[in-house]
């Protein structure tokens, strides 16, 4: 059975390793997070939300071309088409009309390609609350129009230059910000990744991915589950959306891609199930990638995304139990499965979706399999990386 | 007896603990910096494991982090330095650090190692009370560590009292909402959170850390509690310092001296 237990522990995984400071802020999230959600009141505002804003639902859409290619029945989830190009915005949204029941005034984010950055920005805007996003000085060099997208969206873009300049340092000051400033502050983490109750709380939120699956795909194929759901994962909220409501139907196989970089053994990768070990990154116990005295490893890949040292511990989980399988792609099969889609399609993924796609080519099926494969994010950020690629 | 336990059967008032990362600003000033702090008048040793991502720590102590971990300080190199220190330090020493570093050497095999070269405590600033109960509890008093919880302006008198409950060392209060080193300098509201908790009543002496810097900034921590803790500013101390035995001298003896 894959859930969360009262501790906030999937098997081995998760829990909140926190500095007693937090205490008081992750005690009233735990608290409060399952009473609200459940309330008539937000599911109204959040649903209501996800259709006239977002978007939703996203289309499950049959791809032909794709599927004759490769030789199954292969369906992308459009989440693509989210508004801010992204499934990031489901989460955004969810901890908005949270925060704001908490009786939050100021949120604070962490991003790494600047897709959750961007999406905080977004909901700030839509709710009128005061935006401040961490991002790594190396990032906000290499993504410079999220930055300013997030800027016009009237966000705080603040620059995280300890340690490596990245990701994980911007999650880093995200969490000392947080420190400096409990009490009127939400932090909106953007992955399944962090102390409980978060790695929970973003996958109910991005659950309703899977959830429309099920229905989606009773209407096309008369039945609710698919024989194999593929989602890439970098932290993991896709994914955990994507499996959501499928963890504990083992007839399907749950497929997550994660990013090899320049390959597995280059010391360029960002493939934590096959280069880590257990520990701590962000409050929980997970999987990542360390050296053997535990400081924590700056990964690569060429997707922003997927771009961090660790997984959320459901993913540690789904590992360690073989519940999930795992696969790493390479950035040059990325793209190139980047290119496939666009040619064949007239989709042009994100890079991180690119990682999903081109694990058809690393996983075993048979031309009756129904796959889903799920579409996170649109390329548009990814233009100028593909542009360069060339190739095309 | 532990050495924190006699320490403050002794000393009610005035404590100072002072924190230095290890490794830093050279890989083998360790011990040279233990035995300035002892020589300098200081009560507690706190040896900083260094870590990459410190999340409860300012930009002093994470520079020199990064600098020590780029120096090559690791826990099994910590540890060869720390092999007979006891022979030079009779004051007790806590190890202060982040868990997944930890975590990688193996819980138990630092604390064995921990009590082999005279460790008295630990203070692990992302192990909450409830696993420490679940998990740690046991392993750390076998091999006789104290632990030291933190509690903040944030804590509840609920929990500060469990808290209390469940140590038997010191507690450490952290003087503000911030990380470590993030301003210096005590407000009223401060001075009346150090009352509200002075009014609890604790079995457990209190430490006061976290923007403590100076002779005025001890002596006001030390007011409504049994200490002080100092580490940023002892960091940037070092830092700067060209002769470092006489510099850390002075320093701490111009925080412990008593104005009139």
């Amino acid at each position: 059975m894959i859930k969360v237990d009262e501790k906030g522990f999937y098997g081995k995984f998760g829990g909140a390793y926190i500095p007693e400071m937090l205490h008081p802020n992750i005690e009233e999230l735990k608290e409060n997070y399952e009473a609200i959600m459940a309330s008539h009141e937000f599911q109204d505002e959040f649903r209501g939300l996800l259709k006239d804003y977002v978007g939703r639902p996203t289309p499950l859409y049959f791809a032909s071309r794709l599927s004759e290619k490769h030789g199954a029945k292969i369906y992308l989830k459009r989440e693509d088409l989210c508004h801010t190009g992204a499934h990031k915005v489901n989460n955004t949204i969810g901890q908005i009309i949270l925060a704001k029941k908490l009786g939050k005034k100021r949120i604070i984010a962490e991003t790494g390609a600047g897709q959750h950055g961007v999406a905080t920005a977004t909901v700030c805007a839509l709710m009128g609350m005061e935006c401040t996003v961490y991002m790594g000085e190396i990032d906000i060099a290499r993504q410079h129009p999220n930055v300013e997208r997030m800027k016009i969206l009237g966000a705080k873009v603040v620059p995280a230059i300890s340690g490596s300049k990245t990701l994980k340092d911007a999650t880093n000051e995200a969490m000392r910000a947080w420190i400096n400033d409990p009490v009127g502050t939400h932090y909106i983490i953007g992955s399944v990744v962090g102390p409980h109750p978060y790695p929970e709380m973003v996958a109910r939120f991005q659950s309703v991915i899977s959830e429309e699956m099920k229905w989606q795909l009773k209407e096309k194929e008369g039945r609710e589950n698919p024989d194999i759901v593929i989602a890439c994962v970098g932290g993991g909220s896709n994914a955990a959306g994507a499996f959501y409501h499928y963890y504990n139907t083992p007839e399907v196989r749950l497929v997550a891609a994660e990013a090899a970089g320049l390959g597995v053994n280059s010391g360029k990768s960002a493939a934590t199930t096959a280069l880590g070990t257990p520990g701590i990154l962000h409050g929980s116990k997970t999987i990542l990638m360390q050296t053997e005295d535990g400081q924590v490893v700056e990964p690569h890949s060429i997707s922003a995304g997927l771009d961090y040292p660790g997984i959320g511990p459901v993913h540690a989980h789904l590992f360690d139990v073989g519940r999930g399988e795992f696969v790493a792609v390479e950035d040059k099969d990325a793209m190139a499965a980047g290119f496939e889609l666009s040619k064949l399609e007239g989709i042009i993924p994100a890079i991180e979706s690119a990682h999903a796609l081109y694990a058809l080519n690393l996983i075993e099926y048979s031309k009756d399999d129904v796959i889903v494969i799920n579409l996170s994010g649109r390329g548009d950020k990814d233009l100028e990386t593909y542009i360069k690629w060339g190739n095309y | 007896m532990n050495r924190i336990h006699t320490l403050f059967n002794s000393k009610k008032s005035r404590v100072l603990s002072i924190y230095f990362t290890a490794g830093f600003p050279a890989l083998e000033d360790t011990l040279p910096i233990m035995e300035a702090i002892q020589a300098g008048g200081a009560d507690i040793i706190e040896i900083g494991v260094p870590y990459s991502d410190p999340i409860a720590d300012g930009p002093t102590i994470q520079d020199s982090n990064m600098i020590a971990l780029e120096n090559g300080i690791s826990l099994k190199k910590l540890f060869e330095q720390l092999k007979g220190f006891r022979s030079k330090i009779h004051i007790p020493v806590v190890m202060m650090g982040y868990l997944n570093p930890i975590m990688q050497y193996g819980m138990e095999a630092f604390c064995k190692k921990c009590q082999e070269v005279g460790v008295d405590g630990l203070i692990l600033p992302d192990l909450p009370m409830q696993q420490y109960l679940d998990d740690y509890k046991a392993l750390f008093e076998q091999y006789g560590l104290v632990n030291t919880f933190l509690i903040s302006p944030q804590t509840t008198e609920k929990r500060i009292k469990e808290i209390d409950e469940n140590t038997s060392g010191f507690i450490y209060m952290v003087s503000s909402h911030g990380v470590t080193g993030a301003k210096s300098g005590i407000t009223e509201e401060q001075v009346s959170y150090f009352e509200r908790v002075q009014a609890l009543n604790l079995k457990n002496p209190r430490l006061i850390g976290f923007g403590i810097s100076d002779a005025e900034t001890f002596s006001k921590a030390s007011e409504n509690s049994n200490g002080a803790i100092i580490g940023s500013a002892f960091i940037k101390t070092v830092k700067s310092s060209k002769s470092l035995n006489e510099d850390i001298q002075t320093y701490i003896q111009s925080v412990i001296i008593e104005k009139l």
